[in-house]
C-alpha cells in the first residue's frame, strides 16, 4: 500500500498533492434512516477519486453533502485545510466545487452555449449597467468568458450542437453538456454523479476519455460515483467503497478489488447487523 | 378619406394606447411567473400600494397616521413638507424593494417546494394583506397623483390630422398621458430585455426560471434572485400604478386592473415579456374596435367582457399563448 500522507507521482506521471477535501465522521439522517454512518475519507489534489457501492449505499448522499445540498447532522467538512462552516449549495459552488447530477439538471429551455455560459456567472464582476450596454470591463469579461466556454466546447467536441436547445438533445449529449457547464466554472474540485449511467459502450469510452483528459490537462481534482466496475478501476487513483451507509473499503483499485468486505457486498453475503 | 374610416383609425390608435396600459400590468405578472412559477395575484394590489405610497410620500403624509391617532389620542396627519416627485419615486422604489425582501423572507421562503396552487393561494392572501396595509398606512380616500404628467388631448396631433378628412372630421384625439405611457413602456421593456439577456443577474434569473437545482450548482442564490425578481415586479407595479393613477386617480379599485391583465397573459403567454406587450396591444385594439364596430348592434358595453371571451378562445385553441414556451415533451 502506498504512503498516503505525502505527495507522489503516479505511474502515468501525474502529481497527486496534499489533501484538498477532508470529510471527518460524517453522519447523515433522514428522519430515522441513517443514509451515511460515520464516514471519513479525503480527496487529494489532482487525483481521481471514485465512490462505489451497491444501490442505496449512500453514494449520492455523500456527494450531496460535499456540494452542500444535504447538511449532515454530524461530522466536519474540511476544504483546503479549513473547516467549512455550514454552507448553501450556491456558496459551495462559489468556492470552486462544481458538480453534475445523476438525473441531469440542465436549463432545458436554453441553448447548449447559454447553458455552458451559466458556468461563468461567478466570473462576472462588472457593474450591471456596464453589462447591459456591454462596455469596458464588462466587454473584457464577456470576451474572457466566451473564450473559456469555447475551449470547453472544443475540448468536449460539442461544436456541432452549440446553438441547439438542450431540451432537444439525446441523453448522452445532455450528460456531456452538463459536464461542459461544470468545467466552464474552472472548478478546483469536480463532482460527477454517475457520469456514465445509461450510456452505451461507445459513449462510455468517450466519457472516460474526457474525464481522464480533464484531470490531466486542467489538473482538475475529480470525485465520481460510478457503477461500472471496469470503468472505475481504469479511471481512479483511489476508491472509497460504501455499503448500507458505511465505509467498507478505501484504497487503490487493487486494494479494493482484494478486500473481502467489498467482494461480499458486491456478491451478496448475509449481513449480521 | 371618409370620416368613418378615420374614426376607425383613431379607435385603433387609442386601443393601442390602452393596450400599453394593460401590458404594463401584465409585465409584472410575467416577471414573477417566469422566475418562480408563482402566479402573483397580488400584482394589481402592488400597483395600488406603490401608487398610494408615492402619493403619501410626496404629500408628506405620516404613515399609519390613523392608527397612531386612534392609539395615542394624538392628532397628527402630515409631516408638513412636500417631497419632490423624483425623490419620492426613488423612495417608493426603496419601499417596494423592502416589500420584496419581506415577501421572500416571511412568506415564500417557508413555502419552497410547495404545489403551485398553494403558492397561488399565498399570493391571494398577500393581495388582501397588502390592501389592508395600504389602507392602514395611507388612508382609504381617493387621492390625486400630481406628478405633472401631461394630460388631455394632444392639440398638435388634432391640428395636424384635421385636414385628412372632410368637414365632419376634427383630427385624431389622442390623450397626451397615453403617449407618455407608451414612451415609458418602451423604455421599461427595452431595459428589462437588456437586463435579462445581457447581465449576469438577468442570466441568473433565466437560469432560476428553468431549473432550481442546476442554478444552485452553478453558484446562483435562489433567495437573492427571488428578491430581485419581486423588486423588479414592484418597480413595474410602481410604473403601472403611476400611469393608471394619473389617469383615474389613486383609489382602491386600482387593484382590479390585475383582472384586466389576465386575458393579456392568456394571449401573450405567461412567460414572455414581448408576449405581454403584444397581448396587451391586441386586447386594447380588439376591445376598442369591437366596441366601435359591433358594440352599437348589441347595445354596447362590450369592453367589459370582450377581453375575457378572446382569452377563452385562446385557451381552447392555443393554450401556451402567442409567445409562451411551447410544451415540448420527449418520450
Amino acid at each position: 500500500m502506498k504512503d498516503m500522507t505525502e505527495s507522489y507521482v503516479t505511474e502515468d506521471g501525474r502529481t497527486i498533492g496534499d489533501v484538498m477535501l477532508d470529510l471527518r465522521n460524517i453522519t447523515l439522517r433522514f428522519g430515522g434512516v441513517e443514509a451515511i454512518k460515520d464516514i471519513s475519507f479525503d480527496i487529494r489534489e489532482g487525483e481521481i477519486r471514485a465512490i462505489i457501492g451497491p444501490n442505496g449505499a449512500g453514494k449520492s448522499s455523500m456527494l450531496n453533502v460535499i456540494s452542500g445540498f444535504y447538511i449532515p447532522q454530524e461530522g466536519e467538512v474540511w476544504f483546503h485545510g479549513r473547516k467549512r462552516p455550514q454552507m448553501k449549495p450556491y456558496q459551495v459552488a462559489r468556492q470552486g466545487i462544481a458538480r453534475t447530477f445523476q438525473n441531469i439538471a440542465l436549463f432545458e429551455g436554453m441553448t447548449v452555449l447559454d447553458n455552458i455560459m451559466t458556468g461563468r456567472l461567478n466570473y462576472t464582476k462588472s457593474g450591471m449597467l456596464a453589462q447591459a450596454i456591454w462596455k469596458g470591463k464588462a466587454e473584457r469579461e464577456e470576451t474572457e468568458n466566451r473564450e473559456k466556454v469555447e475551449r470547453v466546447i472544443d475540448f468536449l467536441e460539442i461544436q456541432a450542437i452549440r446553438k441547439t436547445p438542450v431540451g432537444r438533445l439525446p441523453y448522452g449529449l445532455k450528460k456531456r453538456v452538463e459536464l461542459a457547464r461544470a468545467l466552464a466554472a474552472d472548478p478546483k474540485l469536480l463532482l460527477l454523479d454517475e457520469p456514465m449511467a445509461g450510456m452505451n459502450v461507445e459513449e462510455k469510452e468517450d466519457m472516460s476519455r474526457f474525464i481522464l483528459d480533464v484531470n490531466d490537462e486542467f489538473g482538475t481534482t475529480i470525485a465520481l460515483i460510478e457503477h461500472d466496475m471496469g470503468v472505475v478501476m481504469d479511471l481512479s487513483d483511489r476508491v472509497v467503497v460504501m455499503d448500507y451507509g458505511k465505509k467498507i473499503g478505501d484504497g487503490t483499485p487493487d486494494d479494493v478489488r482484494n478486500n473481502q468486505a467489498v467482494i461480499d457486498a458486491y456478491l451478496g453475503v448475509a449481513h449480521d447487523d | 378619406m371618409s370620416a368613418d374610416f378615420l374614426y376607425g383609425i383613431e379607435v385603433v390608435i387609442n386601443g393601442l394606447m390602452a393596450g400599453v396600459m394593460y401590458a404594463l400590468v401584465a409585465l409584472g405578472f410575467v416577471l414573477i411567473f417566469k422566475a418562480s412559477g408563482i402566479f402573483n395575484f397580488a400584482q394589481g394590489v402592488m400597483a395600488l400600494f406603490a401608487a398610494l405610497t408615492l402619493v403619501g410620500i410626496m404629500e408628506g403624509q405620516i404613515p399609519f397616521a390613523h392608527l397612531i391617532n386612534a392609539t395615542f389620542g394624538t392628532e397628527i396627519h402630515h409631516f408638513g413638507w412636500h417631497v419632490p416627485a423624483l425623490l419620492a419615486i426613488a423612495m417608493t422604489v426603496g419601499v417596494m424593494v423592502l416589500f420584496a425582501w419581506a415577501v421572500q423572507r416571511f412568506l415564500f421562503r417557508h413555502l419552497v417546494g410547495q404545489e403551485p396552487i398553494i403558492l397561488f393561494m399565498a399570493t391571494i392572501g398577500l393581495a388582501y394583506f397588502l390592501e389592508g396595509v395600504g389602507d392602514l398606512m395611507w388612508g382609504s380616500d381617493i387621492k390625486t397623483l400630481a406628478l405633472g404628467l401631461p394630460q388631455g388631448g394632444a392639440r398638435w396631433i388634432e391640428d395636424a390630422t384635421a385636414g385628412l378628412g372632410g368637414d365632419d372630421f376634427y383630427g385624431f384625439f389622442i390623450d397626451k398621458l397615453d403617449i407618455v405611457a407608451t414612451g415609458v413602456a418602451i423604455v421599461l421593456v427595452t431595459g428589462l430585455i437588456l437586463f435579462s439577456q445581457y447581465t449576469k443577474h438577468g442570466r441568473a434569473m433565466r437560469a432560476v426560471a428553468d431549473d432550481h437545482q442546476a442554478a444552485l450548482s452553478v453558484g446562483i442564490s435562489l433567495n437573492f434572485i427571488w428578491i430581485l425578481v419581486w423588486s423588479l415586479a414592484g418597480f413595474v407595479a410602481l410604473v403601472a400604478g403611476i400611469m393608471w393613477g394619473a389617469k383615474s386617480g389613486v383609489q382602491f379599485s386600482l387593484s382590479l386592473i390585475a383582472l384586466k391583465a389576465l386575458p393579456v397573459l392568456m394571449l401573450g403567454g405567461f412567460t414572455s415579456i414581448p408576449g405581454a406587450i403584444v397581448g396587451g396591444l391586441i386586447i386594447g385594439v380588439g376591445e376598442k374596435l369591437f366596441e366601435y364596430l359591433i358594440g352599437p348592434m348589441v347595445g354596447g358595453a362590450t369592453e367589459n367582457w370582450f377581453a375575457y371571451v378572446l382569452a377563452l378562445l385562446f385557451l381552447v385553441f392555443r393554450p401556451q399563448g402567442l409567445f409562451g414556451e411551447k410544451i415540448i415533451e420527449r418520450v
